[in-house]
């Protein structure tokens, strides 16, 4: 393709990207340098329905002019990613000096919000992101060997999870976990405990977040492969089978070479998606025992205490976290594309 | 004399004529729009609906359980969208701390006929806010179960506790008690109302510098701790309405529990039948032997947005006046809240709050930093509840999350 009929060609795509994509990301960069201004405090008589007091209130008319001057409001650098709520450096090494050992040293750090969430979603992303390849490889590979009259109705249920919107799925297995619900019942039950609660431990509310993480996602890595396994070169898996491979050399040495391209698309797709977990945690109202920054996010911007800037700055780690991991598989990408071209 | 008796006449005469056309909306003109935006339970829809009988202009009502997620920004821009927030004490902080309500006083002087002094929500000075109704945590038992375990309704916590131990030693629930306990908003509203009564000051004395990390703090988050101990092991996934539920359900014989959540545990249509029968709402406890009881008194109310012209400002207040207008109090509304408008006659899902209120409990705090608190007391002090660290390590979390919090916003240095 000539270069100018490049550009053109495009063009709207650049322009879609800048606009929404580079632009809102800059902003947030900047809004994560920025916090609003001190806010000039006085003493007042406050009176509601049940009586008159002295209060702390925010004097307005102070404020108001040192906001119109700088609307962005104090310049602060990297201070928010340096307190408590995200990098938190100076407890981190204040815990370092102060721990006698590793363990230790692990305990505290898993006191800090940020550390805590990364504990959680990093476990989620590396746990559930192979086992839904593996179960929606699984999957596809047998519906693919069902006779073609049931294959139809088979698709259909294998995808349902996926269907339902990720809130209300977990709504739905919340309540079917609950202590009282059928399955907690039924773990109760089997396990001979009456006091087992899902909900109440930290380890077995990351299992079921897990599995629900599996259970939604399998369906998308299954529709794809399914889709790759329809593309499969006849002629090989004959040869092969001429060649006395049984039905799993078939599999190792044939159809997963195959969908190497589409493994490779759906961990990438699937890595960005476990990393920014977030329905499943409030579904699950896990908040207490698994955290992400993508919940941070949700909580900073809501409620009544609106940290713009804390919402702001843990959207960019997210970013940063995202590229930190999708960095392997884009260097490989970038690898076999330069040595395709070369061919 | 005769004068005067006849004027009482006629005046009598035009109220009594005058009530049930006032009431159908005809008694109130508005000339510019009217858009409130508030929070979703039975009470607010009574005072929206009320509003939206005005004629001449249009009425719209945004009521969601996301209010305080939209209200700010639906009142920051200008013209503001919205031009009343229905909130309460802890909510009004954060539309004082944006600066998008404007002082009533020349429009409670020219409409606010009828409006008793404590409705008048006043701030330096100003009123900001206009009340409509009170709410407060409060005790609810089973009577059923507390005679058959031969107590009687607890004044204290600590009674509170000792009753729940007989309760399960004598088998009849295995988890007797109750709260909203969820991680979280509740959370912190339940270490709120301990705190208080155990007579916590939350600041050091005119500054934002928190000081809850001492020996009260140690004390309340001991309590909640014991009080978790007789509950469903899931309690802290259980909000108001899941811990409703439990109660209708039976599992529950006590609980610390809002006096506005009391009309759908005592309806037939919504809950068992036993439950409904003995259902009996009982004062604020009290703990640690102090005399302030454990809760927090609450308000709701409507305020009228700053950045909108004085024609919609005019026309929010009497469409909302009229939402609060005491004619349209019938047997309907009455039961829905305790109401602050004249002639409210509580009825007896209303009694707690009605003790709450005699027994001198203390209002949330009306802080422009509170709700910092609020929120890192609800993240930070789970890991206490659930057993992994001590009360004293919790609450250095709890103010150490809170600085961070506070430095950003400005509170701090």
């Amino acid at each position: 393709m000539k270069h100018k009929t490049f550009f053109w060609f495009f063009l709207p795509t650049a322009s879609a990207m800048l606009l929404f994509i580079a632009l809102p990301i800059f902003s947030i960069v900047i809004q994560s340098l920025f916090t609003p201004h001190d806010a000039v405090i006085i003493v007042t008589e406050n009176c509601d329905p049940f009586g008159c007091k002295q209060e702390t209130t925010i004097d307005q008319e102070a404020t108001r002019d040192l906001r119109k001057s700088e609307p962005l409001g104090k310049f602060v650098g990297l201070e928010i990613y340096k307190d408590r709520g995200h990098l938190a450096v100076n407890e981190v090494k204040e815990i370092w000096i102060e721990s006698n050992n590793f363990t230790e040293f692990k305990k505290n750090i898993g006191n800090l919000p940020f550390y805590r969430a990364m504990a959680f979603t990093l476990t989620f992303t590396f746990t559930v992101t192979p086992l839904m390849l593996v179960f929606g490889f699984i999957i596809a590979l047998a519906v693919n060997s069902l006779h073609h009259n049931l294959k139809g109705l088979t698709i259909f249920f294998s995808l349902l999870p996926m269907i339902v919107s990720p809130l209300i799925g977990s709504l739905v297995l919340f309540w079917m976990i609950d202590s009282r619900g059928i399955i907690g019942e039924a773990l109760q039950y089997v396990f001979e405990d009456p006091d087992l609660s899902l909900k109440a431990s930290t380890g077995l509310t990351w299992v079921m977040l897990i599995v629900y993480g599996v259970w939604h996602a399998a369906p998308f890595s299954f529709v794809v492969f399914y889709a790759g396994l329809q593309t499969l070169p006849m002629d090989t898996i004959e040869s092969a089978k001429i060649d006395g491979a049984s039905r799993l050399q078939q599999v190792w040495y044939v159809v997963i070479p195959h969908l190497m391209p589409l493994i490779t698309f759906v961990a990438l797709m699937q890595l960005m998606d476990n990393f920014r977990v977030f329905e499943p945690i409030v579904g699950f109202s896990a908040e207490a025992h698994a955290q992400s920054l993508s919940w941070f996010i949700f909580n900073d911007l809501g409620g009544e205490t609106r940290l713009l800037s804390s919402a702001a700055t843990s959207s960019v780690l997210t970013i940063i976290g995202v590229s930190i991991l999708l960095f392997p598989v884009l260097i490989r990408t970038w690898r076999d594309f330069n040595e395709k071209s070369a061919k | 004399m005769i004068k005067n008796i006849m004027r009482l006449v006629v005046a009598s005469a035009i109220a009594v004529f005058a009530a049930p056309i006032f009431a159908d909306g005809h008694g109130c003109k508005i000339s510019a729009r009217v858009s409130i935006v508030g929070n979703e339970f039975p009470a607010i829809h009574a005072v929206a609906d009320g509003a939206k009988v005005c004629k001449g202009s249009e009425v719209k009502a945004n009521l969601t359980a996301d209010h305080q997620k939209i209200n700010v920004a639906g009142m920051s821009g200008n013209p503001a969208e919205y031009t009343s927030a229905i909130i309460a004490n802890s909510s009004i902080v954060a539309l004082m701390n944006n600066d998008v309500i404007r002082p009533l006083d020349d429009l409670v002087a020219k409409h606010g006929k009828g409006l008793k002094k404590n409705q008048l929500i006043t701030i330096n000075g100003k009123v900001m806010a206009i009340a409509f109704m009170a709410n407060a945590q409060h005790l609810v038992y089973r009577s059923d179960i507390l005679e058959k375990a031969g107590i009687s309704a607890p004044k204290t916590y600590e009674e509170m506790l000792a009753g729940a131990k007989i309760i399960k030693d004598k088998g009849l629930m295995d988890y007797p008690l109750g709260g909203a306990y969820k991680a979280g908003w509740n959370l912190a509203q339940e270490f709120t109302n301990m705190y208080i009564g155990h007579g916590g000051e939350f600041f050091k004395s005119g500054s934002a510098e928190v000081s809850i990390n001492n020996a009260k703090g140690v004390a309340t988050l001991e309590m909640l701790k014991a009080l978790s101990a007789y509950m469903n092991p899931d309690f802290l996934t259980h909000d108001s309405n899941a811990t409703s539920a439990e109660w209708k359900a039976g599992n529950v014989a006590m609980m610390n529990m809002w006096g506005s959540r009391m009309g759908p545990l005592m309806d037939p249509e919504q809950s068992t039948p036993t439950v409904v029968k003995t259902t009996t709402l009982g004062d604020p406890m009290t703990v640690g032997g102090g005399s302030t009881p454990a809760t927090t008194l609450w308000w709701d109310g409507w305020t009228v947005a700053k950045n909108i012209s004085d024609a919609e400002a005019e026309a929010t207040f009497i469409a909302m006046m009229n939402g609060i207008n005491p004619k349209r109090l019938d047997d309907k509304m009455m039961p829905l809240a305790v109401w602050l408008i004249e002639g409210f006659k509580p009825g007896p899902a209303n009694v707690g709050v009605a003790a709450a209120a005699r027994m001198n409990a203390i209002p949330y705090p009306m802080l422009p930093y509170q709700g910092l608190l609020h929120s890192a007391l609800g993240s930070e002090i789970v890991d206490f509840m659930q057993g992994k660290e001590d009360a004293a390590t919790a609450l250095a979390d709890v103010e150490a999350a809170y600085t961070a919090a506070a430095k950003e916003k400005g509170f701090l240095n």
